[in-house]
């Protein structure tokens, strides 16, 4: 069998989820880095993978992909049968992994993905923090965060969606991994002991250990 | 067989999202009005039912569902035998009204929610609108209609020849934009985007929500 290709970088963070669930889903890739630097994701080979421009995409077979939450639910889907199970067993299950996964993309995901571009990819590009944007998204966050430990602590479960690992969880890695690190937030577990515990179990799963040796710490 | 309850809001966008949903695949439901300016949606018993506080939220028997895109994948999957198919028949069909669902999400929504909230809620609570933010607002929306308007010269839906959950995301934020904003021209301009909202805002489904949003 073809061996799926994931055009991305394997620093960046969306790249990085497709990544962790190739490996969760013991599925065989090749990555094919972009080179953004010198705009290779603006020019037309990858705007036909891709038209709005963005890292990642993926090929399998003759199916072409973009939208990091979009792969790993097709991932998640086709290779069924191995590794990890990730979307829940029950269509009941399946609607909670579901609206958790949608918690990350809209409650989670504009607030880090703020505090980590203010924080980190601002400077590297020459540009200054603006510590008021972080300080807001802080707030937005922290509002998010406490909502997560809530859960935690009430329903007693493991993991966002159920006593199971899902694409929920997996959701998170990549923008959590840059937040709580590099990005120096780190603070937002220490109030949170049920989110340090979930933090702490799905950062140090096998797979996403292979994936974040090639992020910054 | 008890109805599905819908705890929202008439002018909710995601409310209507859901609403357009349960019409489509011809699913019974009570809806039930929270009362957003009084704060009700902060309180204690709807936060049982949403833990963010926000409209909408689903009850089906004893599951309590929100966010209201994992919502209408949940009435999709559970009431596949009735109404059209929003999902897609096959897995490749499927991934793909998958990645249109994430691009209304990811890209879609931001700008257009931005122009909505600085022209209709803001001077609403007695503000000015923010011309700077509509300006940048509009040029990204536009970055997405013209790959809107690529892709729409191919298929007659986002996802394939087929209107699926990602098309069924769309009608509450253009209907807005167009009929409140004053932005009807970031659709007439282009001719396939212009066809594909012709189409789907003349489905029997998006005309019933359109009555309940009439004040």
């Amino acid at each position: 069998m073809a061996k799926v290709k994931v055009y991305g970088l394997p620093f960046s963070t969306c790249t990085a989820r497709v990544l962790a669930c190739l490996h969760e889903k013991e599925v065989d890739y090749e990555l094919i880095p972009v080179n953004l630097m010198a705009g290779a994701h603006k020019q037309p080979p990858f705007l036909a993978l891709n038209p709005f421009g963005q890292i990642p995409a993926i090929e399998d077979g003759d199916l072409t992909l973009f939208e990091s939450r979009a792969i790993t639910k097709y991932l998640s889907n086709n290779y069924e049968g191995r590794g990890t199970k990730l979307l829940g067993g029950t269509v009941r299950e399946q609607a909670i992994v579901e609206e958790w996964c949608e918690v990350e993309a809209q409650q989670f995901n504009p607030p880090s993905y703020a505090i980590v571009q203010q924080i980190l990819i601002i400077p590297m590009r020459g540009g200054t923090t603006d510590a008021s944007v972080v300080e807001s998204n802080l707030t937005k966050l922290s509002g998010v965060l406490d909502v997560y430990e809530e859960r935690f602590s009430k329903t007693k479960l493991n993991y966002l969606a159920g006593d199971f690992f899902s694409l929920a969880d997996l959701h998170h890695l990549p923008f959590a991994h840059y937040l709580f690190n590099a990005a120096g937030q780190g603070h937002l577990l220490d109030s949170r002991p049920h989110l340090k515990a979930w933090w702490e179990q799905i950062s140090s799963r096998p797979a996403w250990n292979i994936v974040k040796l090639n992020m910054k710490k | 067989m008890a109805p599905v309850k819908v705890h929202g809001h008439p002018l909710s966008g995601a409310t209507a999202t859901v609403i357009a949903c349960l019409h489509e695949k011809q699913v019974e439901y009570e809806f039930v009005s929270v009362d957003l300016s009084s704060g009700a949606h902060k309180q204690p018993s709807f936060l049982a039912l949403n833990p963010f506080g926000q409209v909408p939220a689903v009850q089906d028997g004893d599951l309590v569902l929100f966010e209201s895109r994992a919502i209408i994948k949940y009435l999709a999957k559970k009431y596949e035998g009735q109404g059209p198919d929003l999902l897609g028949s096959t897995l490749a069909e499927q991934a793909l009204v998958e990645q249109w669902s994430q691009v209304e999400g990811q890209s879609f929504n931001s700008p257009c929610s931005a122009i909505l909230f600085q022209i209709i809620f803001v001077p609403r609570r007695g503000g000015q609108t923010d011309e700077a933010v509509v300006a940048s607002s509009v040029e990204k929306l536009n970055k997405v209609l013209d790959v809107y308007e690529e892709k729409l010269s191919k298929s007659k839906y986002l996802a394939g020849d087929f209107f699926s959950l990602a098309d069924l995301q769309h009608p509450v934020y253009i209907h807005y934009l167009v009929n409140a904003c004053g932005k009807g021209e970031l659709i007439s301009c282009r001719k396939h985007v212009s066809a594909w909202w012709e189409d789907i805002s003349s489905r029997p489904g998006w005309k019933k929500v359109t009555e309940m949003m009439k004040p």
